[in-house]
């Protein structure tokens, strides 16, 4: 394991002790120590790994879980689906054949796979994880390095415990300053892409640094690093420190015990050297951020709460006024329209973005005592079956049904509307989800991306409000 | 995997900015459990109409580019979730090679795992082979992986970068896992060195 004595960065440390091999050309074979697997990506991995007769090399360093394509209804009595029956069917087939343990869509720890496996301690400091899902980011909150990969990959990591890899670039995001009330991780990401585009991290890994970034909660931090990916890097990473500790402390997969300590003093090693190289570097300062909502269909068209909508004339370049003119198109909006007078149909309150306890929480002391607006439907899908229990022991379920909300089952839902979760054509939805993308909540359905309490907000007075003066 | 050598065909222009991959295979395609058959869904919301109709708008729509091999693409092409049913459905329609200024990392690997190749060319670039694109059927375009060069239906000639290493896979059709596999001493090694020093993993 190459030790250089040049300062490194957290990136470049994690890198470091995870190549096997290195080509001539840079090319290297990075080892793969966390493997995360869901029923959409896998099938057509596991039906290669049997053409070829070769074996899962490490069982053990695999999780599978179901999400996706779950209903998010009482699923006791099956999925009446039959193509996402078929491939629930087939990961629990290949998950039993290939020895790898698996949480069906009755375990009450499944959930959003993003979500698990931090909430098992699968997901550790210092590891490379993966999954055929882009949102792997996410996990890099722990100070792992973590990416989304497809599905010949998915097979590759199965049949190899290892991902042939080229070194990104180094990227570090600093947000300085403490967060105004009411603005939370989701209104730094979002603010964050809108500065450098969905492009803007292509072939980079960003570390995340800074007062604020400290200040976050766990819940937070993998909200931030979730988003990565929507700013086009490869991985997002914030170190770990005591925070990461204490939320990992106890974990079913967790180290323990002398483990434990020694995996502790490694994770203390894991921060960027002083004088390390950056190819980028972005600063901002959390305490002039406002309430986040996107007004388009790619994550980077975000504008404050207090904003209007932009003209298609404010584009720069001939594409991006094109690009700008097709998203109001789109959304059915026009330039120059009050944010907080854009009326929603739906709200969406979930995903591997938003859908952990802490968001929960802060939705449930939003709205306890109030009622949603009539013209609008509203559903709370819990990360997972862990959060949801957490949740009713809490309970904030029941301050959600008072006002209104729709209670469901843990999984990806409405994020992608693979299951009966979706947007009629049309509908406008309110989403903490990631993706604004045309069609991703339905057909022709409208999303705008806010974090919880905005969607809260949104839910009890039927349009968007700047939640810095509500309540 | 088919080798990807050179390629003469027609080039339909998508002149969109982050065609993303929902926009490329909606999801209600991503049910399948098997490789082959999504061509059906690429690109399905702009190409058909709510009742299931063809939209004749829609370039992969019109005679000239029904048989198209090459799209010709703006900026930050394949960008969103990680699925190869991405690469799988172009591939399905025919389409094995994708040129563009930037592309989402993720997609941009799927491809040579199917034998497409993605190449990345200066804006500049684009705009003319944009136009080119836009003259239809008889501006047919090859691509000539070894000598990295895409030639225009004037004889106008683009270089572009690629990597040694994925343009060896991709020029042989090479199947990365068997090579990986024979690196399983330097695998097994690593993997004890790294029980000593992380044993908790
Ligand atoms: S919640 Fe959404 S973004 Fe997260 S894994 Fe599921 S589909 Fe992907």
């Amino acid at each position: 394991m190459a030790n250089s004595s040049a300062p490194r960065t957290l990136y470049d440390k994690i890198w470091d002790d995870h190549v096997v091999d290195t080509q001539p050309d840079g090319t290297c074979l990075l080892y793969i120590d966390r493997h995360l697997v869901h029923e959409v990506t896998s099938p057509q991995a596991f039906e290669g790994l049997r053409m070829t007769g070769r074996k899962v090399r490490a069982p053990e360093k695999t999780l599978a879980v179901v999400d996706h394509n779950v209903p998010t209804s009482d699923r006791s009595h099956g999925i009446s689906d039959p193509e996402a029956a078929t491939q629930v069917a087939a990961l629990a087939e290949n998950a039993r054949e290939f020895g790898i343990e698996y949480f069906n869509e009755l375990d009450k720890r499944q959930g959003v796979v993003h979500i698990i496996g931090p909430e098992q301690g699968f997901t550790l400091p210092g590891t490379t994880i993966v999954c055929g899902d882009s949102h792997t980011s996410t996990h890099g909150a722990f100070g792992a390095l973590a990416h989304g990969i497809g599905t010949s990959e998915v097979e590759h990591v199965l049949a190899t415990q290892t991902l042939i890899q080229s070194k990104a670039k180094n990227m570090r995001i600093t947000v300085d300053g403490k967060l105004p009330a009411g603005v939370t991780a989701k209104d730094i990401i979002l603010a964050i892409i809108g500065e450098i585009g969905t492009a803007g991290g292509t072939g980079h890994v960003m570390e995340y640094t800074g007062e604020a970034i400290r200040a976050l909660s766990m819940e937070g931090r993998m909200t931030i690093c979730n988003m990565s990916i929507e700013g086009g890097a490869r991985a997002g990473l914030v170190a770990p420190d005591e925070k990461t500790y204490a939320y990992l402390m106890g974990r079913p997969k967790a180290p323990k015990g002398m483990a434990w300590d020694m995996a502790k003093a490694y994770w203390e090693t894991l921060v960027t050297d002083e004088g390390a190289h950056f190819d980028r570097e972005i600063r901002l300062d959390a305490a002039n951020l406002p309430p986040i909502v996107t007004w388009g269909t790619s994550p980077e068209d975000v504008v404050s709460v207090a904003g209007v909508v932009p003209h298609a004339d404010s584009g720069h370049t001939e594409q991006k006024k094109a690009a700008i003119a097709r998203a109001l198109d789109y959304m059915g909006l026009k330039g120059g329209e009050k944010m907080t007078d854009i009326k929603l149909d739906r709200v969406f309150i979930g995903s591997c973005t938003n859908g952990r306890i802490e968001d929960l929480r802060a939705v449930a002391k939003a709205v306890e005592g109030k009622k949603v607006a009539s013209t609008v439907s509203a559903m709370i899908v819990p990360g997972s079956g862990l959060v949801k229990l957490q949740a009713e022991e809490e309970g904030l379920d029941t301050i959600f049904k008072a006002a209104g909300f729709d209670w469901r089952e843990p999984g990806c839902s409405m994020c992608l509307a693979m299951n009966a979760d979706k947007l009629a054509p049309g509908e406008r939805c309110a989403s903490t989800s990631n993706r604004n993308f045309e069609g991703r909540q339905g057909f022709k359905g409208r999303t705008h991306l806010v974090s919880p309490v905005m969607a809260a907000a949104a839910a009890i007075e039927g349009h968007f409000v700047d939640v810095r003066n509500w309540g | 995997m088919q080798p990807f050598t050179t390629l003469t065909g027609v080039a339909a222009p998508l002149d969109i900015m982050n065609v993303d991959t929902d926009m490329i295979i909606p999801k209600q395609y991503l049910k399948t459990i098997k490789r082959t058959g999504l061509g059906t869904g690429l690109f399905a919301e702009m190409r058909f109409n709510e009742d299931g109709t063809e939209n004749p708008n829609f370039v992969l729509n019109k005679p000239a580019y029904r048989k198209a091999e090459i799209l010709v693409a703006g900026d930050n092409f394949g960008c969103g979730s990680s699925r190869e049913h991405a690469p799988w459905a172009l591939l399905d329609l025919g389409i094995r090679c994708v040129i563009s200024t930037s592309f989402a990392d993720i997609f941009y690997n799927n491809c040579f795992k199917n034998g497409i190749l993605p190449i990345k060319v200066s804006q500049s670039d684009l705009d003319k082979l944009m136009e080119d694109a836009r003259r239809g059927a008889n501006a047919t375009m090859t691509v000539d992986l070894q000598s990295q060069e895409i030639h225009g239906p004037d004889g106008g000639i683009v270089k572009f970068d690629m990597d040694e290493f994925r343009k060896h896979l991709l020029l042989n059709g090479l199947d990365d896992i068997g090579l990986t596999m024979e690196k399983a001493p330097a695998i097994d090694s690593y993997e004890s060195k790294a029980a000593k020093s992380r044993p908790w993993l």
